[in-house]
């Protein structure tokens, strides 16, 4: 397998895609956003507790390649227990990674999506689940499109 | 094996090599393109007719009087005689360019719907339809108040094909148009396309095939269809992308009113109302693609010499033994017929997603297509979310498709699927 591959499908992403964390409907959930890639068809659901400015409870599902399952799940993960400021940190941090390739100071999984860069199509399939993340955070009932006419 | 079809038509000795674009290496490995439902290569001698109209003939057709502008207009109305004759069209007046399959199908919609549909009728589909053949129905439905009804797909794997013991009690009086797909992009299913037009016609009803995935890989003969149009685009059949036609019947043609209004569509302009010519020019306004469409010329002239029915035969062995391949893979669930089917086959695993699938199989020079394939209503029915195509055309082989289950195999492993 060429490098580029292997620095996309890190075992971190394989793992998370394999046995997703925090997958299926919340039912105490009180904000719940839906994202789709259209022109690929990868959907994603989220669904999150937010108690004052924190996330009490975060899951997701839908359907999707691997790396927008691993992202998804990796994500929940990531911001469960973060105030709605942290986790838009992590967002930025996270989309830093996956349109730069530049790993974080601080060892964090985060980092496995690192070679995403390599194939800017992925792009947007990492972030499917963060952007539906913050929607869900902000409210925001519109569906969420990642598609732009430049996609 | 280079050929699977034994033919002694020199034509297809050399059929490699007349595709410049097949010989790269793709990630270091030589080229295996199997996506040619959505688009084919197109060989040096359609390139070429392409250079040379830009080098040499290149002027505005109809207008000019100069030297240049006749040629052109000769080459143009020379490819409409061509796809005419390509098509077996009655008259070279039933051809009219447009931009593809997609633009000839809202054609249709546009002006025959728009002049013929109203509350109470109904424009019947099928559930196997490319958005191409379903979204220009629904706009047309919204605009008339017609109703959309659709004919289903049969088996868990949509092995069944088109329920055609539904179809008579589908043909209701209120079905004013009957459009489907001739050949289906995601399942490979030849459709029974003249036994659709008969019941049709024998209602009063309108037919419209959606030629995209025929009209490059077998004898299509819209008298023998008995179809009343028939929309096809070039660049799926060798040809260049940009230029593809309608097929309409000519008495359908003449009552119906343009959809684009501008130049070269009119016999009278005044400035609160004009007149128009009759078909096709009614329906070309503005300045025609022609130089796309002398390449589409060259490209029929390519696939004939090679001989319709021989492509039609080389791109179902390939198919089938595809498929027989393919189904050796763990839990492999294959799309669309066991048997006779177009040069195409599409296949999904429980473990892994298409674009995965895709994103690997690249690694191996392999050209793949992974997702809905424009048939997002058909994938819903069946469960699915994607799938992975492999798509042939007369330059594959049999080789390519040991790279393609050999490829397979690897991802599989990797996934632990």
């Amino acid at each position: 397998m060429s490098s580029d591959l292997s620095d996309l499908y890190q075992q971190v992403i394989l793992d998370h895609n394999k046995r997703p964390r925090n997958r299926g409907k919340l039912p105490t959930a009180n904000r719940v956003a839906h994202g789709d890639n259209p022109s690929c068809g990868d959907q994603c659901n989220v669904y999150l507790r937010l108690e004052g400015d924190k996330i009490a409870d975060i899951s997701f599902d839908g359907s999707g390649c691997a790396i927008s399952q691993a992202s998804a799940s990796l994500m929940t993960t990531q911001v469960k227990g973060k105030t709605a400021a942290e986790a838009e940190a992590l967002f930025k941090q996270f989309h830093e990674i996956v349109t730069t390739g530049k790993e974080p100071e601080e060892i964090s999984d985060l980092g496995a999506f690192a070679g995403v860069h390599l194939f800017p199509a992925r792009i947007k399939c990492a972030t499917l689940g963060w952007h539906a993340a913050l929607n869900a955070l902000h409210g925001d009932a519109a569906p969420l499109t990642t598609e732009s006419h430049l996609d | 094996m280079a050929n699977p079809v034994s033919t002694t038509n020199a034509a297809w000795r050399g059929v490699r090599a007349d595709f410049p674009a097949l010989h790269q290496q793709v990630n270091g490995k030589p080229l295996v393109y199997l996506d040619n439902a959505a688009t084919a290569q197109k060989p040096q001698v359609v390139i070429d007719t392409l250079s040379r109209f830009y080098e040499r003939d290149n002027a505005n057709v109809h207008r000019g009087l100069h030297a240049l502008s006749n040629r052109a207009t000769e080459a143009y109305e020379g490819a409409r005689n061509r796809v005419a004759k390509f098509l077996n069209a009655a008259d070279s007046a039933e051809i009219i360019f447009t931009r593809g399959t997609t633009e000839s199908i809202n054609l249709v919609a546009a002006s025959w719907g728009g002049a013929n549909l109203k509350p109470g009728d109904a424009i019947l589909l099928t559930e196997m339809e490319h958005h191409s053949n379903l979204v220009p129905w629904q706009l047309i439905a919204r605009r008339t108040g017609a109703a959309l009804r659709f004919v289903p797909v049969l088996g868990a794997n949509a092995e069944g094909g088109l329920d055609l013991a539904a179809l008579d009690s589908l043909l209701t009086p209120d079905v004013k148009l009957f459009a489907f797909t001739h050949v289906s992009n995601s399942l490979g299913v030849i459709n029974p396309a003249a036994e659709l037009c008969a019941k049709a016609r024998a209602k009063g009803i309108i037919t419209v095939i959606d030629g995209a995935q025929s009209i490059g890989h077998m004898p299509v003969d819209v008298r023998a269809l008995g179809c009343d149009f028939y929309a096809f685009s070039g660049h799926k059949m060798a040809g260049v992308t940009g230029i593809g036609a309608l097929y309409g019947r000519r008495a359908l043609l003449d009552a119906m009113p343009p959809w684009q209004g501008g130049g070269g569509m009119i016999s009278v302009v005044e400035f609160q109302e004009s007149k128009w010519k009759p078909a096709p020019e009614r329906f070309e306004a503005g300045t025609p693609n022609f130089a796309d469409a002398v390449a589409l010329g060259a490209a029929c002239d390519y696939l004939d010499a090679l001989g319709r029915p021989e492509i039609a035969r080389h791109d179902n062995a390939l198919a089938r033994l595809a498929y027989d391949k393919l189904s050796t893979l763990p839990e492999i669930r294959l799309l669309g017929p066991v048997g006779e089917r177009s040069g195409l086959v599409s296949f999904a695993f429980p473990g892994v997603h298409a674009h995965d699938i895709v994103t690997f199989a690249d690694e191996d020079g392999l050209a793949l297509r992974g997702g809905h394939h424009c048939n997002q209503p058909l994938m819903h029915k069946l469960g699915l979310t994607s799938t992975t195509r492999a798509s042939f055309y007369v330059y594959n082989t049999a080789e390519e498709i040991d790279i393609l289950v050999a490829s397979l195999r690897r991802i599989l492993k990797f996934f632990g699927a």
